[in-house]
């Protein structure tokens, strides 16, 4: 099985790709680590005239703190968020959520923010990324934009990002006072994608919840942000009931379908029982932070 | 397009089109049939190989993104007629059935002996996560894998051949 015919260029530059998808890109497709492209283009799903490998770009992978957030440029594998020091120490969620990515030898070429550019409503980092209110840093020739991850899945395998555009870094703003994180999934074997899913992510001040994300995964058309139950959170003290009421609120904002995976009213559950685990977790992990 | 990679330390190069998979690169122009095509889908590990030390699904990476890497395949594993650490650990626990898994096996096996020398069989078990066993060997697998650790712990203290001290083991 291998795929049609395409033209392909691996720039040496960022500056060389986005010349090339300026003149090109409705016809291109960006790869970074090729892992949901490359089986995209042997089915055939895909069928480009061109391939933009960025693969070889220089200086764009590794996580830094700059100016109030944390940074990860956009070929950092998965393998290396799992393996990251920093994040293990800065933000532990993205390191627990890396280890449930595919499987050991797709996290050593698959890329953070080919993974979110693939908007795959099933991907996992879609989720973690609408619980930390993440920033996509995306270039085009001469310009250059910065994305929330909330508006940025508009559809399955859709987003918000131009074809003359680039993905170049992630942003996720630093954690402010205590923090604690989440990612939970349901998975029937290694490397199968999520039954559902859920990232939560809680900040703790003053007693009080002073910021709560909760990312919803492969219960509906993209990744979901479960705002009512969001909103619920914010600004309140952490009680038992509050984080039942939370939950079923996250569940409601879940539109999962029938599938072999399950049936919706199940994945629904999932999500209520992972949800309302996921927060007390969070909130176990926040209050043993040392703020 | 002109690929030129390292293969099991000797340079080798072809002329390839854009859409050939690394795995079809091995096997049909080069000849190196080790590799094995399983799913085809990057599901089953079968096509692991390694790309500068890390494991990867050869199926799921194009020749022309392999260009400049220097590449191991089963073919590499062995030194001349002295099979390696993990291949003799598989000939003495048994760890294979059928055989289609086991190059990506011991691939993945080896890139995880190198960089943690004594792992604990839930890091073993986690490592060849990605690669499927039809035959549900795993128990001999990682017991294979776990052999392959003590004989290179046992050549680093003693520095005798790697088969030796497996043997002299006791098995």
């Amino acid at each position: 099985m291998f795929p049609a015919a395409f033209d392909y260029r691996a720039p040496s530059t960022l500056g060389e790709a986005l010349s090339i998808l300026k003149q090109r890109g409705d016809d291109a497709k960006v790869m970074a680590g090729g892992q949901s492209l490359i089986p995209l283009l042997k089915l055939r799903f895909a069928r480009p005239e061109l391939v933009v490998d960025i693969g070889r770009l220089p200086a764009m992978s590794g996580v830094k703190k700059d100016n109030g957030h944390i940074a990860i440029g956009a070929l950092t594998r998965h393998v290396d968020v799992e393996r990251s020091k920093e994040l293990e120490s800065w933000m532990p969620i993205m390191v627990e959520a890396a280890h449930w990515i595919a499987d050991p030898l797709v996290r050593n070429r698959g890329t953070l923010a080919g993974s979110i550019c693939h908007a795959d409503p099933q991907g996992d980092w879609g989720s973690v990324m609408l619980a930390l209110g993440a920033q996509l840093v995306a270039h085009s020739e001469g310009a250059e934009r910065v994305l929330a991850a909330d508006g940025f899945f508009t559809g399955p395998f859709t987003t918000a990002l131009r074809p003359d555009e680039v993905v170049t870094e992630i942003r996720i703003p630093a954690p402010k006072g205590k923090a604690g994180g989440a990612y939970l999934k349901l998975e029937r074997k290694v490397g199968d994608f999520a039954t559902a899913a859920t990232a939560v992510y809680l900040e703790l001040g003053g007693g009080k919840i002073s910021r709560a994300g909760i990312g919803l995964t492969a219960v509906g058309a993209t990744n979901i942000k479960a705002t009512a139950a969001e909103k619920a959170l914010t600004g309140q003290e952490p009680t038992d009931e509050l984080i039942a009421e939370a939950a079923r609120l996250a569940a409601d904002a879940a539109e999962p379908k029938d599938d072999i995976r399950g049936s919706a009213a199940y994945k629904k559950d999932v999500i209520r029982v992972f949800v309302q685990r996921g927060l007390r977790t969070a909130l176990g992990r926040a209050k043993e932070m040392k703020a | 397009m002109k690929v030129s990679m390292k293969i099991n330390g000797a340079e080798r190069g072809g002329d390839v089109e854009p859409r050939v998979l690394l795995v079809d690169f091995l096997r049909t122009n080069l000849r190196l049939t080790g590799t094995h095509i399983g799913c085809d889908t990057t599901s089953c590990g079968a096509c692991t190989v390694l790309i500068d030390g890390e494991p990867v699904k050869s199926c799921t990476v194009l020749a022309v993104q392999a260009d400049g890497r220097s590449i191991t395949t089963v073919e590499g594993l062995a030194a001349g007629a002295a099979l390696s650490a993990v291949q003799d650990g598989f000939h003495q626990e048994h760890g294979l059935q059928c055989g289609f898994c086991t190059p990506g096996m011991m691939l993945v096996a080896t890139a995880l002996l190198e960089g943690n020398p004594n792992p604990s069989e839930e890091q073993i078990r986690w490592a060849i996560s990605g690669n499927i066993c039809r035959c549900t060997g795993y128990m001999n697998i990682v017991k294979a894998i776990q052999h392959a650790a003590k004989a290179k712990a046992a050549v680093q203290a003693s520095g005798t051949p790697a088969a030796a001290a497996a043997t002299a083991g006791g098995e």
